[in-house]
């Protein structure tokens, strides 16, 4: 298919920039064309409107109606453990490396260079190794 | 007490006799102890009775008669400023007599008669306020300075190293070592603002700096001893920097207690040893040190 995730109530959406940037939310109701309400009961977003623009739609989504109350978005959202969840997947991990990246302090970033260089040297011995087989083979 | 009212003296209600009275008093009080050495003594009301508000009956030359001031003449304690300005300093001096005509003393005025008196006198400067010399200026250092901090010096002939810092001295330079072992950075003055300070701290809380290393420890030294006029004079400057002894056993003092130190932070000697360089997409603005 074209599109994969769809806007639907229950879509767990990521929130990209604005106030609240970096945090998960529920989409509970749809507004117009470009504004949701949005719920983030675990993740500390009160109950609000949110225009689309400012989300991005992970693959999670949770069972509840719509315009349901904060409590029961919150009782789906722990049934489902999205925070977990959420903390497992590449995305989650990836932002988590960015951040860590930025904050390396100058020792940190000897550290990773000392560090790169022995594993680059490790794995130039085994291709080496691998190729004089090879060639040996040959 | 002995005290009454006389028969033809007139006194003023509750008014009191002063003076050495021969009474009992006296002499029990000097039995008794000089450690109580004055009964709490009452004051005595106004002697000025009240004409008007602000208007006392008698005049001020009056008055001096009546509380008897005559009597009570205070001197204040000399102050420090006016011992100091009582001591004299010597006018003259003696000293012996050198090169010919050895032996004997002369006699030589401390403060010498001026040897030039200028035409028009200098007229007299204005008052300004707030402008000190250099030696008492306020000396500030960056919060992100502490001791044992890792510095990297920007300028110099050690520019790109890494080093620790130690102390900021009393003219506001950074005192700062290598550890010399490790960087070839000896102990060194470097500017607080041709500096980054990083993050990374060395605990140096026990480290005892000896306590000679100031300024004048440091200061570049230049020979003044123009007997001849130009043209000889650029040989005798000092042109190479000798590393003198006390030089290398301070180094060692201060290196002996830093090293074990640094040896105990994993890959420290290891970044104290290299040199900080910008690449391409590395930017100052955008690193966190």
């Amino acid at each position: 298919m074209v599109f994969k995730r769809y806007v639907e109530i229950g879509r767990v959406a990521y929130i990209s920039f604005g106030p609240h940037a970096g945090k998960l939310v529920a989409i509970v109701d749809v507004i117009d064309q470009n504004r949701a309400l949005v719920d983030g009961p675990c993740s500390g977003v009160r109950r609000q409107a949110m225009p689309f623009k400012c989300m991005q739609l992970t693959d999670f989504v949770l069972k509840f109606p719509h315009s349901a109350r904060q409590k029961h978005v919150r009782v789906a959202w722990e049934k489902e453990n999205i925070n977990e969840k959420w903390t497992g997947t590449r995305w989650a991990k990836k932002i988590e490396a960015r951040e860590k990246k930025a904050k390396m302090t100058d020792f940190d970033r000897y550290k990773v260079m000392k560090a790169k260089k022995m594993r680059n040297r490790i794995i130039k011995h085994e291709v080496k190794k691998l190729q004089k087989q090879s060639s040996k083979k040959a | 007490d002995g005290v009454t009212s006389d028969a033809g003296l007139a006194l003023e209600p509750g008014s009191r006799i002063l003076g050495p009275f021969p009474s009992s008093k006296m002499a029990g009080e000097k039995k008794a102890g000089e450690k109580k050495a004055k009964k709490p003594r009452k004051h005595h009301a106004s002697r000025n009775p009240v004409l008007a508000r602000g208007i006392g009956k008698y005049s001020r030359s009056a008055m001096y008669a009546r509380k008897a001031m005559y009597k009570r003449k205070y001197d204040a304690p000399e102050t420090k400023i006016e011992k100091k300005k009582r001591e004299k300093a010597p006018a003259t001096l003696t000293k012996p007599v050198g090169g010919d005509k050895n032996g004997g003393n002369r006699v030589v005025k401390v403060r010498k008669m001026p040897r030039y008196y200028p035409t028009e006198d200098v007229p007299r400067k204005l008052l300004s306020h707030g402008k000190k010399p250099f030696c008492q200026h306020k000396r500030k250092l960056r919060a992100s300075i502490t001791p044992g901090t890792v510095l990297i010096i920007l300028t110099g002939r050690h520019r790109g190293k890494r080093v620790v810092f130690l102390k900021q001295l009393a003219s506001g330079l950074l005192l700062v070592t290598g550890p010399l072992a490790i960087n070839r950075v000896p102990l060194r003055r470097t500017h607080q603002k041709f500096v980054i300070a990083t993050s990374t701290k060395v605990d140096i809380s026990g480290v005892k700096l000896p306590k000679h290393l100031t300024d004048a420890y440091f200061k570049k030294k230049r020979l003044r001893k123009p007997k001849h006029q130009e043209g000889e004079i650029f040989d005798t400057e000092k042109e190479k920097y000798e590393v003198t002894e006390q030089r290398k056993t301070d180094q060692k003092t201060v290196d002996s207690q830093i090293l074990p130190i640094i040896k105990k932070v994993p890959q420290l000697r290891g970044y104290l040893r290299s040199v900080f360089a910008l690449s391409n997409g590395v930017y100052p603005h955008k690193l966190v040190f």
